[in-house]
């Protein structure tokens, strides 16, 4: 078994685009959507939710007014402002470090398990899907990310799947360190601007931070053909394996409206060249001898 | 010799876990007579961030002087290190087997953290 | 006046409408990059006379010689960033929040208040604009710090228009707070939709106004003007696709340059902000 996170740096490349093509492309894999803050593989992979669990993570305080006695001591020492007068909890702002709790005179404050979301097991065609919902304004995002892959290892044992294909978040914070911890490559989805490039080598950083190897391959690369060659020896010169790269389709934007993986309906220039980067990317992982196994 | 090994289940002859911090639980072996105990690691499975700092802890109040996991973060090494306890990795199997391949000289202790954040 | 130019995520176009709505006021606006993760306004906009500090938060500071291990730290701290452990004590700074808990506790005044860096403040100017942004370091997690950093650098200007991370989560609230207009930037698509969505509910949480651009407006179908009819959301702006745009976007020039024509409908877009906040607070 493969566990397969794609990244993208920066948001709006066509990551999720790619990773559901990814996704319908393999016979027997666990799909994993940890883009938990903007999560929209769910809208474009035919799915039926089987489950729905509530998502807690850290904690928040409870505040029991009849034993209070509004000494105010609560409002001073909390550091984040997320006690104003009264005290009334401002949840937004409360970062669940506890210390009203611990300090209040009249043990007026206990600290409770905070729900940040809510997570689903559905099945698609070829295997399992586990995505979330994070609430508005939540963080732990991480601790989400970290919940749906163990949860997707789960489902790997119960399917006997080849693959874990990891939908990742942007950026390079926390969820992002989450949803590629421990995994055995990633992909990275860019495109051929100065931002996709700068956003490229962050995550380059981080990969080698990391110690995971790392594929590439450049989203509507005829956008700006120079700057996707500019990228391609970047990725040479950092020991990414490039994986071919994708063109510029007008199909892609009416598969999203279809609510559909590209490749499910389309045989466009950009379907078929996710074909042959996925085909690409399998190769690599086969590789015994190849760069996969030197970059361990 | 009493030493911690990280497993998916209460069980002996359930596979190992090869989570350190978020491990389902932790089975206290004493290698002579290969009896065992379980000790619980539920509400670090669910902690916001810090599961292998507290995971490291616990395994330090067992008084073990090894453990054997699969991966274990650069926190947790240095909680366990300091504590002079081995970090043994490359075991395989189940829990049983795995304290087997380590009485018969199979494993290596590992020099340094294998993994990189506080999310496995 | 500060403007929050915001999107449920990211590659909408946001950081093309927050540096091009700067330019097109021009003199006497403050540009800031609170996208602390990948700031990216300074390739858009290339910073003079850059300025680096680095930015701090608090973490604890032991004395070992007056720690007498009571563990009184360590079971406060929620983030195990301060851990007792066979009486050693440890600290992993990078998982402290900064609460102070630790210190306020501590019987034995074993701990003090000191500092770690956490990223780089960036103050430099384009022609008539000062550009102020943070840059995360690498492996870092706690942005939400560094963006209250950011914002105060601004504190007292006239105009400040603030380019927020991407998403819903606590980093963009941190961006959003405070702020006086939340600018909203989607695409009509599905995937625009959802995401904006979810920006408005977030928004709507913190009880701003705010208002909707369009970026590639035709590039889709009608769903988010449908949306936001609905919702009775004004959408301010929509800006049309063009293949030369995206293109002078990759070589990280400004779609100004491309349509000059915009350049009117971004002065003008604050202006219809200034009425829709004096409206707010009426
Ligand atoms: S838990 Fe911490 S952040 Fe939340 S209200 Fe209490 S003191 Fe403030
Ligand atoms: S510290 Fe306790 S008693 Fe004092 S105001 Fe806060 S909740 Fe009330
Ligand atoms: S300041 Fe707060 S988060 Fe940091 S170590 Fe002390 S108690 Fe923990
Ligand atoms: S509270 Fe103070 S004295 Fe007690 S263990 Fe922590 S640092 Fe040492």
């Amino acid at each position: 078994m493969k566990e397969i996170t794609v990244l993208s740096g920066k948001g709006g490349t066509g990551k999720t685009t790619v990773t559901a093509s990814f996704a319908a492309l393999i016979s027997n894999r666990v799909l994993v959507d940890a883009d938990v803050d903007a999560a929209n593989l769910y809208m474009i992979t035919p799915h039926t939710v089987n489950s729905e669990h509530p998502f807690e993570g850290g904690s928040l305080p409870k505040i029991d007014i009849q034993a209070c006695t509004h000494c105010g001591d609560c409002i001073t020492r909390c550091r984040f402002n997320a006690l104003e007068k009264g005290p009334r909890l401002n949840r937004i702002a409360c970062e669940g470090c506890g210390v009203c709790a611990h300090f209040c005179p009249e043990g007026a404050i206990t600290m409770e398990p905070r729900v940040c979301g809510t997570w689903f097991n559905s099945s698609t065609e070829n295997g399992p899907l586990v995505h979330a919902r994070l609430g508005i304004a939540e963080e732990n995002s991480g601790l989400l990310v970290s919940l749906l892959r163990r949860e997707a290892r789960k489902q790997v044992e119960a399917t006997g799947a080849d693959y874990i294909l990891v939908d990742g978040p942007p950026g390079i914070g926390c969820p992002v360190i989450a949803s590629t911890t421990g995994c055995d490559a990633v992909v990275v989805v860019t495109e051929p601007t100065v931002s996709g490039f700068h956003d490229l080598e962050r995550v380059a950083e981080l990969a080698a931070f990391l110690k995971v190897p790392v594929m590439l391959t450049i989203n509507r690369w005829d956008i700006h053909p120079m700057m996707a060659e500019r990228i391609r020896a970047f990725a040479k010169e950092k020991g990414m394996h490039h994986v071919g790269d994708i063109p510029v389709d007008e199909g892609v934007t009416a598969a999203m409206v279809k609510g559909q993986p590209l490749v499910t309906c389309s045989d466009g220039p950009a379907a078929t060249a996710i074909r042959g980067v996925w085909q690409q990317v399998v190769n690599f992982l086969d590789d015994k001898h190849g760069p996969f196994k030197m970059a361990l | 010799m009493k030493i911690a090994v990280t497993a998916t289940a209460a069980d002996f002859d359930a596979p190992m876990d090869l989570r350190f911090g978020r491990a389902a639980c932790f089975l206290v072996v004493d290698t002579e007579t290969m009896s065992w105990s379980v000790v619980e690691n539920t509400q670090n499975l669910n902690a916001a961030q810090g599961a292998g700092i507290q995971a490291g802890k616990t395994i330090v109040e067992t008084g073990c002087t090894a453990i054997i996991t699969g991966n274990c973060g650069p926190k947790a090494f240095r909680i366990l290190t300091g504590a002079g306890i081995k970090i043994v990795t490359g075991a395989k199997g189940s829990a049983r087997q795995a304290v087997e391949q380590y009485k018969a000289g199979e494993l290596q202790e590992s020099s340094e953290a294998n993994v990189e954040g506080h999310w496995i | 006046m500060i403007i929050t130019v915001a999107s449920g995520k990211g590659g909408t176009g946001k950081t093309t409408v927050a540096t091009n709505l700067a330019v097109a006021v021009g003199k006497g606006t403050t540009l800031l990059d609170c996208d602390v993760e990948e700031p990216n306004v300074h390739l858009f906009l290339e910073p003079k006379n850059l300025r680096k500090t680095p930015i701090t938060t608090m973490i604890p500071v032991v004395d070992q010689d007056a720690c007498i291990q009571c563990g009184a730290c360590s079971e406060l701290c929620h983030f195990s960033a301060i851990t007792l452990v066979a009486d050693e004590l440890y600290l992993f700074p990078n998982m402290c929040h900064s609460c102070g808990g630790c210190v306020m506790v501590c019987p034995a005044g074993a701990l003090t208040e000191g500092s770690r860096e956490l990223g780089e403040l960036e103050i430099g100017q384009w022609n008539d604009i000062e550009l102020i942004s943070g840059r995360l370091r690498v492996g870092e997690a706690m942005s939400p710090p560094l963006i209250e950093r950011v914002k105060e650098a601004a504190e007292g200007r006239e105009l400040v228009i603030v380019d927020a991370p991407p998403g819903t989560s606590c980093p963009v609230i941190a961006a959003m707070n405070g702020t006086h207009y939340v600018l909203l930037v989607t695409e009509p698509t599905p995937f625009g939709l959802n995401d904006l969505k979810l920006a408005v509910e977030a928004v709507r949480v913190l009880g701003m106004p705010f208002g909707i651009v369009i970026n590639r407006a035709d590039a889709g179908d009608d769903r988010v003007v449908r949306y936001a009819e609905e919702e009775g959301i004004e959408i301010l702006m929509s800006i049309p696709y063009s293949r030369k745009v995206a293109e002078y976007y990759a070589r990280g020039r400004l779609l100004v340059e491309a349509m000059p024509e915009m350049a009117e409908a971004f002065g003008g877009l604050v202006e219809k902000i200034r009425a829709a906040v004096e409206r707010g607070t009426r």
